[in-house]
């Protein structure tokens, strides 16, 4: 669950939330809640983002709109059946009681709106825009990967918390959906709050729009220019080896690990000396259960393969919804490489030896998970 | 006996900045400016020889003033005065020829410097996301100033093959901007309302004019210690903008136009004579382009004043409010906020 992001509103004393919510849960959100507790209790010391923030007086101040004032838990229960992210508030809401941390949220949206209208902010080498990311993207695509897919993250503490690691990962389920959750899993789930940046295949690059939006949340193109000038600053790839091979197999073939490319992420990974981070998800592949794939009219579009489900495209936009499924997403353990001569880089043998490594450990985290899974989409 | 240094493309401003900087250089002996059009800047006290690289002619300057440092500024997109783009093309290529040409018949030079573009790495959506120096682009640029700095690059390769005894340094400079830029970036910047590509938001990279100057100074003369100046550089500021950024900086609003239809809006720019949107210029606003900068703090030694998003800023404020200037949208945000917060209370 991802706790550590849910700034609790309402007036209510949020040691006392995060206390109950880490009595409530397993001991795995117990660092989470004290987490949230140690943000909660920094934020009044925070400077005001706007110099015309509105005084936030606590109870006088509360808005007619908030005709009905709610009980207090009732407001923390729907913080926990909706969990908003942090901060969403540039999107106009209907005001809440609890009028301080409206006023707050209020306040941070107008100082977010600010800098984006104005300009005022950065952008890296690769487009990565961190601000956006955080902020709108990871928000919206948030209820997906809560409410949608519910996904479990296991064994997020395989990822180191400072320095690189290269994430490698299966691929599955016609859209690359997939990846996305894994980039919300990390950076929801990790204590240090990493972010994955993903590559992706060429082909979003190409689509308008994809492009852009790939390029904000941090991604880049798959190749290894780009993924040795990432690692070499320190930060946290994901790589699916598999390509459209594995995104865009048909469903009597899930979860079959697909070959490993030619397992170009293993020699980027020892030449900076980064652990590799297996990486399993269970539950993307039965999203879109591809039945069919329409050669000719995947031609005609220039896409790698055209997918057909029980669902799309006979019923049109609405089948191209995808299917409720449970998904777990298990980090293994991590393989080290930083003992390797530097010319082991070069040895195609070895290479081999590792991608089939990694590949093999992939695989069997796969089939146990599936053995411990009771349904499809529960 | 000081250095004689002769500079091609003099009438532009930033040769005829160049020249009047290095005037002051103590190491200098005498400046030689060249170019086909008599300079409007004034070029201090140098010697300012009326010759068109595209004819032999350019050996005889190189011979009778017994240069030794040859610095090749005419390789730019924009062409000064009448004449079109074949005139560019033919200054560009044929002129670059013509003066390798006579630098390699000329036993005095020492030191060649050629002012060329990080257009020559293309921008297609299967690049890396940064280019080195290195990096063999993906597709060619297939026409306009790009090829004409792919072909200008190519010929100054071979001249550095054939006179091995002259230093050669290929500087790759980033889009030039600053208060007196006239790129074709820096005009398509300066248009009330921008056209860009629907849904594509281009990474940008920019170098100063004060950077250029003084970049192609370490290059002209001696190297200093622990540095090496002779080879392929790229030139760039730190950082990066992408155009929405820019565009909101400028106060400039946008006006997406899908891929297909970017042809017509730029040929219609193009005939109305607002600004040259050609297809590279097209596809830098579509893919943009980012390259790296190690080689230039390593090798060459070289840390430019301004950053990426510092000689924007220069530029913005060179150009005037546009339509929306960032103050009055940051204004309307900060009434806004005191208006819901009023209303509250």
């Amino acid at each position: 669950m991802a706790d550590a992001k849910v700034i609790p509103f309402g007036e209510e004393p949020r040691s006392r939330r995060a206390g109950r919510r880490a009595q409530g849960r397993g001991s795995k959100s117990s660092s989470a809640a004290a987490s949230s507790a140690a943000s909660s209790a920094s934020e009044p010391a925070s400077p005001s983002p706007s110099p015309s923030e509105p005084p936030s007086g606590p109870g006088p101040g509360r808005h007619s709109l908030a005709s009905v004032p709610e009980q207090p838990d009732a407001v923390e229960d729907r913080m926990a059946g909706e969990k908003h992210g942090p901060n969403d508030a540039h999107a106009p809401e209907a005001p809440r009681p609890g009028d301080s941390s409206w006023d707050r949220r209020l306040a941070e949206g107008l100082a977010f709106l600010r800098r984006r209208v104005t300009g005022d902010y950065e952008v890296d080498e690769f487009g990565y825009d961190k601000e956006l990311t955080d902020q709108v993207l990871m928000s919206l695509i948030r209820p997906l990967y809560e409410n949608y897919f519910r996904v479990e993250v296991k064994g997020i503490e395989n990822i180191p918390s400072d320095g690189g690691a290269l994430v490698v990962s299966n691929h599955s389920g016609t859209l690359p959906l997939d990846g996305l959750m894994m980039q919300v899993a990390v950076h929801d789930n990790h204590p240090a709050g990493r972010h994955l940046r993903l590559l992706a295949a060429d082909l979003v690059f190409m689509l308008p729009v994809v492009n852009e939006l790939a390029r904000k949340a941090g991604h880049t193109l798959a190749c290894a220019e780009d993924a040795e000038r990432l690692l070499e600053r320190g930060e946290i790839v994901g790589v699916m080896p598999e390509g459209f091979k594995g995104l865009g197999k048909p469903f009597g073939e899930r979860y079959k690990l697909q070959r490993f490319g030619r397992g170009g992420f293993v020699s980027t990974a020892l030449r900076h000396g980064v652990p590799i981070v297996p990486c399993s998800i269970v539950g993307a592949e039965e999203i879109y259960p591809m039945i069919g794939n329409s050669k000719t009219l995947a031609r005609l579009l220039g896409f790698p393969y055209f997918p057909i489900t029980p669902t799309f495209p006979w019923l049109g936009p609405l089948g191209a919804l995808p299917l409720p499924t449970k998904w777990t997403i298990q980090f293994g353990e991590p393989i080290p490489t930083d003992g390797y001569p530097p010319e082991a880089a070069e040895d195609p043998m070895l290479m081999f030896n590792l991608t089939d490594q990694v590949r093999e450990q992939i695989q069997h985290t796969l089939y146990k998970l599936l053995v411990q899974r009771r349904s499809v989409f529960f | 006996m000081g250095k004689v240094v002769l500079v091609t493309g003099v009438a532009r401003q930033l040769g005829s900045r160049l020249v009047r900087r290095i005037l002051r250089d103590s190491e200098v002996d005498r400046v030689i400016g060249v170019d086909a059009v008599t300079p409007e800047h004034s070029l201090g006290g140098a010697d300012f020889v009326r010759a068109d690289i595209r004819q032999p002619a350019i050996a005889r300057v190189l011979a009778e003033h017994s240069v030794d440092t040859v610095v090749h500024m005419d390789v730019t997109g924009t062409p000064l005065g009448a004449g079109g783009r074949t005139a560019v093309k033919e200054t560009n290529v044929i002129g670059t020829m013509q003066l390798l040409g006579a630098c390699q018949k000329s036993p005095s030079v020492e030191r060649l410097v050629v002012k060329s573009s990080t257009s020559v790495y293309g921008a297609a959506p299967r690049d890396p996301a940064v280019f080195t120096e290195n990096t063999p682009p993906k597709s060619l640029p297939s026409g306009g100033f790009a090829k004409d700095a792919v072909e200008v690059e190519g010929y100054v390769r071979g001249f550095a093959r054939r006179r091995p005894d002259v230093a050669v340094c290929v500087l790759r400079f980033a889009n030039i901007l600053g208060p007196a830029a006239d790129s074709p970036l820096a005009e398509y910047l300066a248009l009330p309302v921008l056209p860009t590509v629907f849904g594509y938001d281009p990474r940008l990279q920019f170098v100063h004019e004060d950077d250029v100057i003084d970049v192609l100074r370490i290059a002209l003369h001696e190297p200093r210690r622990g540095t090496l100046n002779s080879g392929t550089f790229n030139i760039a500021g730190d950082g990066v903008l992408s155009l929405s950024q820019c565009s909101r900086r400028l106060g400039r609003p946008t006006v997406p136009v899908l891929l297909p239809a970017v042809t017509w809006v730029g040929s219609a720019l193009r005939t109305l004579g607002v600004t040259d949107f050609s297809p590279e210029q097209i596809r830098l606003l579509t893919h943009g382009r980012v390259v790296s900068t190690d080689q230039m703090r390593e090798t060459l030694g070289f840390v430019p004043t301004y950053t990426t998003a510092e000689a924007f800023t220069d530029f913005a404020r060179s150009r005037g409010a546009g339509l929306l200037p960032p103050e009055a949208v940051a204004d309307a945000v900060d009434r806004f906020a005191t208006l819901v917060s009023k209303e509250r209370i």
